[in-house]
């Protein structure tokens, strides 16, 4: 794919915070929102003395990963440090894998807009500790910063993928499988906004129809698909911009701001840390046998391509809308629970890719947090399907159940919402307003045969208000022309 | 009662010949009286220790005392206890208190040990004189004006003195067989992996490795039992049961084989050394043991390797001290950057700080694989090596160190010559083996170390030859003169 005669080469590097209850290295736990530092213990602290020991949970997620994208599972993983000062890495190193990863090389197909289909490949991943987070703002003054070391030990894998993409469509397509990977397995809780996944792009360009890679940049700790994209686009601009105007990609690590769209570089190749990679005489080698990948395997959950094609089957959903209700754990589970009550799974489909997901974007919401809970929207799916209310007072239930008034019954019970199909009460209502309006009704059977369906509509109007909108249309719709032809 | 070893002080407590609170009063009496002279012990822990001894009174009153219940023991700083200063001799962590005990610490308190207090050491563990301490250099008790070895130095010498019948140590390169050897006691350093290293700070972690200093063989075995231990909170600790070390020191050594490595009897040697090492082999020919000569041919590149690893090691593992969460801050950092820079230089002393060079150096890109991917190879050969030899024999013998206690400063200036006093002592670090040092000799009245290397977890069978070599002689017996001023009895 060309653009502007360039084509793009980005690769990325992805972290992935894995859902075990307590740090890689030590019993601490990992929940997020904690008080500062009530969540690191002596060895999170790197206090004198004392010691890691590897959570095996933390090695089986990562297996499970490499599982998922059929890669090969080291049988034999190594741990490294890696050494550089900073005051949220309390040890002064980062305990890593460098020589010996856990994961080596596997695919992840991606599918794009056009329905086509690409295989990204990953080039190996591996298990770290995460570190801490430095505070300068709120209550730290120009001359301090705080630490808090609740995150420092959180268990990581880190993602690497060969530069196998072309443009930033490719690259959110494949930061989302990963996302619909991760929670699909459950080694991750998908949580973009508190970091549970952080991507770090490398873009390159290069003249179309080259192979010689150009020179890239990275740019770190994008934690959204939109901010990744935007940080693409404009990578990708002012990297064209400066090699036409005669200049040079630098090699360097770059920042990108998603509130205030600007990006930064962070510091040169020159500037780069020498890490002084040796292997970390704490730890033994991760021996992996044969059985803990075997039971792993018998026990790996369904992953995303595997549920999209038994929506299909199952729910004789489109292609299209399978995938996007299979990509990630949540959503698929959200989906099925509500099929389970509602038994119409094209409505349901439509009403959690239409008006549920539209509010959970807008509010900035997973669907794990989703004010409206499965069984709340199975349960308006119903009054729908059996007709008690319109598509219209739909909307408006789904309004109150966002707002936490209740179930849809409830909220129709209270609001008196109920739609009239009570053929005997339509009747009178129908009657009614024919008794009312002479001059339409003469109007209408004056009209020519071939307008009276136009007219139709002033009729309907006039019931819908008499019944406060509650009239089923289509019973209404029946009744008024029986009653109509009759008078002809 | 200083004159008595473990094994008697037990029997002592348990026939009621004395309390553990008279015990205790007499070793916090003679620390309080003698350590002047010898600036062995850094911190005393009197009060704990009086209340420790009073419950051991009545548990040994009771009678459901532990093994060590009831006996006065110091620890050395380099070993976290809970509550109690811990500075690694430090300027450093001169502030540092643990808010949790060693495992070593755990053991001795489950088996019912009374800490005395807290022993001197070499900064970090980084030395074979002790000078390096921030609190002071140690004093052999044999010669004043000599060094009492490093960097178990405190411990040695509060032994030798009569400060506390036995302490604990660390060994990465000869830090508990050096010291011993030049203060005239006994001391074995482990098998690695046989004593958890969970709170004991780490120098170069894949070579540290805790141990016992006693009198005798037969209180090192005393000691070691209650100390080794499979433990969960190392990785590196191995899962093997602990034998009573001491349920086998009797058995006669008959047919041992004992492997003599020519390289450990080459130029550097001291004579009289040498001498006194060779008549302790003749001693156990006696005893029925048969010498045979042997070849560590790659002994000779212990020394640069090890000078290689550990400094790489310990590069990484001090880089926690960095004034950020615990430890020494220097004053009014003007911003990040000088923060790391005064705190670390401020905080760490010149050995120290020349060890974080040379492995940040060694591990730098383009010169790792020359020094550290290098010095892993001659670790592997020096490996082979061993069991080249172990194929042969069941225990390797010859001198602890080159030579006897040296003077203050003698060494001060010239690095190298400092790191050759573990010429004999390292290789057994780099492969892992249990080694062990006792007393067989006196040259210029300056005792001399026997050292006796076993194979991998054969920690009995060293003590054993030990005791058995000590049943034999008296060397152990000896006591510096200096110990009988003060309130000695």
């Amino acid at each position: 794919m060309s653009h502007r005669g360039w084509e793009t080469v980005i690769g990325l590097e992805v972290h992935v915070q894995l859902a075990t209850k307590t740090k890689i290295f030590s019993g601490a736990s990992t929940a997020f929102g904690a008080e500062p530092n009530t969540q690191a213990c002596a060895i999170d602290l790197a206090m004198p003395g004392t010691l890691p020991v590897l959570n095996k949970q933390a090695v089986n997620y990562a297996i499970m990963f490499g599982l998922a994208i059929d890669a090969e599972i080291a049988r034999e993983s190594a741990f490294e440090r890696k050494n550089y000062f900073y005051p949220d890495l309390p040890k002064g190193y980062q305990t890593t894998q460098l020589e010996k990863p856990i994961v080596g090389r596997g695919n992840v197909e991606i599918q794009l807009a056009d329905g086509s289909k690409k295989s990204i490949r990953i080039h190996h991943a591996h298990l770290e500790e995460d570190a801490g987070k430095s505070l300068h703002e709120g209550n730290f003054s120009s001359n301090f910063s705080g630490i808090d070391l609740n995150r420092a030990g959180t268990p990581l894998i880190e993602i690497v993928s060969e530069p196998d993409m072309r443009n930033a469509e490719e690259a959110v397509a494949f930061a989302k499988k990963l996302h619909s990977i991760v929670t699909s397995i459950g080694i991750c809780d998908g949580e973009m906004s508190q970091g549970s996944m952080r991507f770090d792009v490398n873009v390159s360009v290069r003249p179309h129809g080259t192979t010689e890679l150009g020179t890239r940049t990275e740019t770190k700790n994008l934690n959204s698909f939109k901010f990744m994209e935007e940080a693409i686009a404009r990578e990708v601009e002012r990297q064209i911009d400066l090699i036409e105007d005669g200049g040079k990609v630098i090699q360097e690590t770059r920042l990108y701001n998603g509130d205030t769209k600007v990006a930064r570089s962070m510091r040169s190749k020159e500037e780069a840390n020498d890490y002084r990679y040796f292997p970390c005489p704490d730890l033994l080698p991760v021996i992996v046998s044969e059985e803990t990948i075997a039971e792993l395997r018998r026990t790996l959950p369904e992953l995303p391509d595997a549920r999209q094609a038994r929506f299909v089957a199952q729910y004789e959903l489109s292609d299209y809308d399978a995938g996007i209700l299979s990509s990630d754990a949540a959503t698929a589970h959200y989906f099925e629970t509500v099929v389970s009550h509602s038994n119409n799974a094209k409505l349901t489909a439509n009403w959690i890719m239409g008006e549920l997901s539209a509010r959970l974007n807008s509010q900035d919401l997973s669907v794990a947090k989703s004010p409206v809970s499965a069984e709340q929207l199975a349960g308006l799916i119903a009054r729908i399907s059996d007709s008690s209310i319109s598509g219209k007072m739909a909307k408006d239930v789904f309004d109150g159940m966002w707002a936490g008034q209740g179930s849809a019954d409830d909220i129709i019970e209270a609001r008196g919402l109920k739609q009239v199909s009570d053929s005997g009460a339509l009747e009178k209502i129908v009657a009614d307003v024919l008794a009312a309006n002479p001059a339409m009704v003469e109007d209408y059977i004056n009209s020519d045969e071939s307008k009276r369906g136009k007219k139709l509509g002033g009729f309907m109007g006039k019931i819908m208000q008499a019944s406060k909108g509650q009239a089923n249309p289509q019973q209404v719709n029946q009744l008024l022309l029986q009653k109509l032809n009759t008078l002809l | 009662m200083h004159n008595l070893t473990i094994a008697e002080l037990v029997a002592g407590l348990r026939s009621k010949t004395f309390t553990s609170v008279e015990l205790t009063q007499h070793f916090l009496a003679r620390i309080a009286n003698l350590n002047a002279d010898y600036n062995a012990v850094i911190t005393v822990t009197a009060e704990q220790a009086l209340a420790a001894a009073a419950a051991a009174d009545k548990r040994l009153a009771a009678g459901n005392a532990p093994a060590l219940c009831g006996v006065p023991m110091l620890h050395k700083d380099i070993f976290c206890t809970n509550g109690v200063r811990t500075s690694c001799g430090s300027k450093m962590l001169d502030n540092f208190v643990p808010p949790y005990d060693a495992t070593v610490v755990e053991n001795f308190a489950r088996d019912g040990a009374v800490i005395l207090g807290k022993t001197n050491m070499d900064e970090f563990a980084m030395g074979s004189s002790n000078e390096t301490s921030y609190y002071g250099p140690v004093k052999n008790p044999w010669a004043l004006d000599c060094v009492p070895g490093g960097s178990s130095g405190g411990s040695a010498a509060a032994v030798a003195a009569r400060l506390a019948p036995g302490a604990t140590a660390t060994d990465t390169g000869g830090s508990i067989r050096q010291p011993a050897a030049l203060c005239g006691i006994s001391g074995i350093k482990p098998t690695y992996g046989r004593v958890s290293r969970w709170g004991m700070i780490a120098f170069a972690s894949s070579l540290d490795q805790g141990g016992p200093m006693a009198r005798t063989a037969e209180d090192c075995a005393i000691m070691l039992s209650c100390m080794a231990s499979y433990d969960e909170k190392d990785s590196t600790s191995v899962d093997q049961p602990v034998p009573d070390y001491s349920s086998t020191l009797n058995r006669p050594i008959k047919g041992l084989k004992i492997g003599v490595p020519k390289e450990y009897f080459s130029e550097g040697l001291h004579p009289g050394t040498e001498a006194a090492v060779r008549q302790a082999l003749a001693d156990l020919v006696a005893q029925g043991a048969e010498l045979v000569d042997i070849s560590l041919p790659n002994s000779a590149l212990s020394v640069p390797a090890y000078y290689v690893i550990a400094p790489a090691e310990a590069s990484a593992n001090l880089s926690r001290f960095d004034g950020v969460r615990y430890g020494y801050r220097c004053d009014e950092p003007k911003d990040l950057q000088d923060m790391y820079c005064r705190t670390r230089g401020e905080g760490f002393g010149e050995e120290v700080q020349r060890r974080i060079l040379i492995g940040t150096y060694c591990l730098s890109a383009g010169y790792y694989d020359a020094y550290y991917g290098k010095a892993q190879q001659v670790r592997q050969l020096i490996q082979q090596d061993f069991t080249r030899a172990f194929a042969q024999v069941d225990v390797i013998m010859g001198p602890t160190c080159p030579s006897p206690a040296f003077k203050f400063g003698s060494k001060g200036d010239d690095p190298v010559a400092m790191y050759l006093e573990d010429i004999y002592t390292i290789a057994t670090n780099l492969a892992g083996l249990p080694g062990m040092s006792i007393p067989c000799g006196m040259v210029e009245d300056k005792p001399v170390g026997l050292q006796i290397i076993g194979n991998y977890f054969d920690e009995a069978l060293m003590l054993n030859v030990a005791h058995q070599f000590q049943q034999a002689t008296d060397w152990h017996n000896l006591a510096p003169a200096s110990i009988q001023q003060g309130a000695a009895q």
